[in-house]
């Protein structure tokens, strides 16, 4: 029929010619998301050498020639990847918890309108409150330990999460969930086939603002708490800075940078991808 | 070519369609509150649409056309009056096809099937075939904004099909498409509809869609919303935009809505 014809033509033309999705064209746009940042890791060690070299602070003050080597070491060793293995452990269990809390209590608020009129705004509020200030209420209360550790993380992380919920629950399109209710979706169904997956990219924002929180606070507290066992990455800062040890402490920082910038590195692309999925990004943008 | 439908004799029943209309709506009002006052969205409207009656409602801004609607879908409750749809199923069309984005168009229709219980097996095979109906097979695994305006509204048709809906409930369906496109949905709309003997309610502000499309065109007046006229459409043959017929109805239609607006302006 002459309908079908011509709604075939036009589905054709409106779709446009197909896409270039060939290997050279992901090179060449890794290439172009990488070498910006090669630069600028260049230019970074360029000014710290050249400050090293107009004597700054001359006994202390020591330049990449010294530290990299140091680094290396240390990563050679064992000390390094020990202790990450540590904090990372740590950083995985207070990071769960964190989740579960944050989660637990986004759905009941963002469900419940009393329980949100309630604690709303202190859940905001308490994403204001830097995380060092926590220790001495947790060292009291759970003395020192990974615990105090963990429970700073917590207070730190699961704000951030639980308003990454609440954020998404909020901005379900009204649309959709009149679309969902004319479907049949009623009660579990509803949450479980389009406000769960509505929230999916405000919930994965507030993971990963959750994560630098947790980062943040772990990393405060294992220079502020006492902890028997093998060193985390806090512990060994801790130790080089009583022993003067620029090189050692730099070369620590180093690795607590790269882990924080992986991590992010992570999260990015869970949200560019989904936002990818779902047509929300300007196809043109680079990532 | 148009009659009014008060100058006919009863319309005769379509064959194989039962005594009971698909769509009753007695003395329907409908009020909401806005800041202390009642506004009147609705008020009496009576209107019954016969299985497998393509009725195109229009109006101008405030008939409650949308209003309308909502109370058939069951998504909204009168003030007075009933609405009586039977025992069948109803399904909704927006302006925006409101597709799920997270979803590929094929699984936005599995969806709808999921939600009243098809088992997973014969699922597949229906989603296919209600792709295959609104004329996008190939196109399932594309992701809403892969896919044309028009494309997307054919997947929220297939959707709203896959309700098993014996009524279409279309809110400005095509309002947002351009005229080429819409004109080509009209086609579909008309086929389909025909195909499945579904009962066809079209909410337009579009003259000439609903002349173009209705069995029986009916004009609601504004503020509040009532029924003012109907125009039945004898269908003698297939329908253009573009054939006199349409563009008399479509006049008529007008200067109907015209007189209405200007009674608003005094």
């Amino acid at each position: 029929m002459a309908t079908d014809q011509a709604l075939y033509g036009l589905d054709k033309l409106d779709l446009g010619p197909a896409q270039d999705r060939g290997r050279s064209r992901l090179a060449r746009r890794a290439w172009a998301a990488t070498w910006p940042k090669l630069l600028a890791l260049v230019l970074v060690f360029a000014i710290w050498e050249i400050v090293h070299l107009t004597g700054w602070k001359p006994y202390v003050f020591k330049g990449p020639g010294e530290v990299l080597p140091e680094l290396w070491h240390l990563l050679a060793n064992g000390q390094i990847p020990a202790a990450v293995g540590v904090t990372m452990e740590r950083a995985v269990i207070g990071y769960l918890v964190a989740l579960l809390v944050g989660s637990v209590i986004g759905l009941f608020v963002a469900r419940i309108p009393p329980l949100r009129a309630a604690i709303g705004s202190i859940i905001t509020g308490l994403q204001t409150m830097p995380s060092i200030a926590w220790y001495p209420l947790a060292i009291i209360l759970f003395t020192q330990g990974e615990a105090a550790i963990v429970f700073v993380m917590i207070m730190g992380a699961a704000p951030s999460i639980a308003n990454g919920i609440i954020t998404g629950v909020d901005y379900t399109p009204p649309l959709l969930l009149r679309a969902g209710r004319t479907m049949g979706l009623r009660g579990v169904n509803l949450y479980r086939y389009l406000v769960i997956p509505a929230s999916l990219p405000a919930f994965v924002a507030g993971l990963k603002q959750g994560w630098a929180f947790a980062w943040r606070s772990l990393m405060a507290g294992e220079l502020v708490v006492s902890i028997v066992g093998p060193p985390g990455l806090g512990v060994l800062l801790n130790s080089d800075q009583s022993q003067s040890d620029f090189a050692g402490v730099t070369a620590v920082i180093i690795v607590i940078l790269i882990i924080g910038v992986v991590v992010d590195m992570l999260f990015s692309k869970a949200d560019t991808t989904l936002r990818r999925r779902r047509g929300l990004l300007d196809p043109s943008a680079t990532s | 070519m148009s009659l009014r439908a008060n100058e006919l004799t009863p319309p005769v029943s379509l064959p194989g369609a039962s005594a009971a209309p698909a769509v009753q709506l007695t003395e329907v009002s409908k009020a909401y509150r806005t800041g202390g006052s009642d506004l009147l969205a609705l008020d009496r409207v009576s209107l019954t649409v016969r299985d497998g009656e393509f009725v195109c409602i229009i109006g101008a801004s405030g008939c409650g056309k949308s209003t309308l609607l909502n109370l058939v879908a069951g998504l909204d409750k009168p003030t007075a009056g009933q609405v009586d749809t039977g025992s069948r199923r109803v399904g909704l069309m927006f302006q925006e096809p409101a597709l799920f984005p997270w979803l590929t168009a094929g699984r936005n229709v599995e969806l709808a099937l999921r939600a009243r219980g098809v088992p997973k097996a014969t699922r597949r095979v229906q989603v296919d075939e209600l792709i295959a109906a609104v004329r996008l097979t190939g196109f399932a695994d594309k992701r809403p904004h892969e896919l044309s305006g028009g494309m997307r509204q054919r997947v929220a048709l297939a959707r709203a099909l896959a309700q098993d809906a014996d009524v279409l409930l279309m809110d400005e369906p095509f309002g947002a498409l351009d005229a080429m496109t819409r004109d080509l949905l009209h086609d579909e709309i008309e086929r389909i509809s025909a195909d499945r003997t579904l009962t066809v309610l079209f909410v337009t502000h579009n003259v000439r869609e609903a002349a173009r499309l209705g069995d029986r065109v009916v004009v609601l007046s504004s503020r509040p919303g009532r029924v003012i006229e109907e125009y039945a459409v004898p269908r003698l043959g297939p329908r253009r935009i573009d054939s006199p017929e349409v563009a008399k109805l479509a006049a008529t239609l007008t200067d109907r809505l015209r007189e209405e607006m200007g009674r608003h302006g005094n």
